[in-house]
């Protein structure tokens, strides 16, 4: 098989001020500065984003799916970390 | 119970899948050959109205032309990294195309004869591949249906100024709108064929429905297609060339003409008229531009010695 002569990148663009840099997709490139050249060409033709990161592909690390069960079950069964679970009298105000 | 039971499951209840997740070979391999398939027509896709940027009849429709094509670039790109999400690799894509062992759309195969044509792309062939993608936008691979989304929102830019240039030549001399006539003469059977062999002969759509890949049969988006195309060619002025198009409303839907089955297969089988040179055109853009990667690739790992 032939493999493409550039690494693999995940571009990641902030559409505006104030949100949070979003994962877009992905492209192949020499270097990181080209990786954001390419990024702007790519994936900000149309005034998409204010800053874009790239990272090398080879250089993420992400949970197995696999293990997904096991991995966020202990989240699961702590009920009292969200508000819902504390009953409060519905004549306190701003609660 | 199947091995994969979460596949399995994601797929009833609509839920996406996501690169990492388990899934049938067969899912995968069918997902990596229509989304090359898909890119491999984006990229060749350029090449028809490329044609014509240099010989724009003014700045305005070079810009935009400009503009069309290297959107169309981008959406070969966006999916190309769809792909590569399955493992696929886009070197060997590449390759893959310019060898001819991968497809590409058929209607890329049709040349280019007068400036009308770039209109009639933009109206016809875009309008086309508008109704085939508006529905993938929710097909069950993540990465592919997220490519979409973003492919569907340029589409619009690409039908409309079609659609304008068309209009603005219908209102100049009965040259040009000859010109617009006989462009449309000439793209409005390929572009039918674009939604691919009628349901009958289309062994594959089963399969791709039940895993959500595809939400609609060939015969139902060219039936969709027909149903757009009619309004928009009588407002435009110009005849469609099939004598059984008409209104039937028994059936709520327009009644047409079936395109020629073996031109198709003719075509995708290496017949059209610029089969040859569409390809020998790609392979050509990859051996010049082959010293430029090595020597970017060199370069960039020289710079990270330097750093050490
Ligand atoms: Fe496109
Ligand atoms: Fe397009």
């Amino acid at each position: 098989m032939t493999r493409h002569e550039w690494p693999l990148f995940e571009v990641f663009v902030r559409a505006k001020r104030g949100l949070n840099h979003v994962h877009v997709g992905s492209l192949r490139a020499a270097d990181h500065e080209m990786a954001l050249h390419h990024a702007r060409d790519l994936y900000t033709r149309r005034n998409e984003g204010v800053s874009i990161w790239v990272v090398r592909s080879d250089q993420v690390a992400a949970s197995d799916p696999a293990e997904k069960p096991s991995f966020f079950e202990p989240s699961a069964d702590k009920v009292y970390r969200h508000p819902t679970h504390y009953t409060i009298p519905s004549t306190v105000p701003h609660i | 119970m199947t091995d994969f039971a979460l596949f399995d499951q994601a797929i009833a209840r609509d839920q996406r899948i996501e690169p990492a997740d388990e899934m049938p070979e067969r899912y995968r391999s069918t997902m990596i050959r229509q989304i090359a398939q898909h890119a491999h027509s984006e990229i060749i896709g350029m090449q028809p109205e490329g044609e014509w940027i240099t010989r724009a009849p003014t700045l305005r429709r070079k810009a935009i032309l400009l503009a069309k094509v290297q959107d169309e670039a981008g959406h070969g790109l966006y999916l190309y990294s769809a792909a590569e999400t399955l493992g696929a690799d886009r070197g060997d894509l590449t390759q893959r195309l310019i060898e001819g062992r991968q497809k590409y759309s058929s209607i890329f195969n049709y040349p280019t004869l007068s400036f009308a044509d770039v209109g009639v792309i933009g109206w016809l062939v875009d309008g086309a591949a508008i109704c085939n993608q508006v529905p993938l936008c929710r097909s069950s691979y993540g990465p592919y249906a997220r490519a979409m989304i973003r492919i569907c929102k340029e589409e619009s830019f690409h039908q409309r100024q079609g659609y304008e240039l068309l209009l603005t030549m219908m209102s100049g001399t009965a040259a040009q709108r000859d010109m617009v006539q006989d462009a449309v003469d000439r793209w409005w059977w390929p572009s039918l064929m674009m939604f691919g062999p009628p349901d009958a002969d289309s062994p594959n759509t089963a399969q791709s429905m039940a895993w959500k890949i595809k939400r609609h049969t060939n015969d139902e988006l060219r039936q969709r297609f027909v149903d757009m195309s009619v309004p928009q060619a009588a407002e435009l002025g110009v005849t469609l060339p099939d004598p059984e198009l008409a209104w039937n409303a028994s059936r709520d839907h327009y009644d047409f003409g079936q395109p020629d089955w073996d031109e198709l297969r003719r075509v995708i089988s290496g017949g059209g008229a610029m089969n040859e040179q569409r390809i020998a055109r790609r392979r050509q853009a990859d051996t010049d531009g082959a010293w430029v990667r090595e020597a970017a690739a060199a370069h960039a790992a020289k710079n990270l010695e330097v750093a050490r």
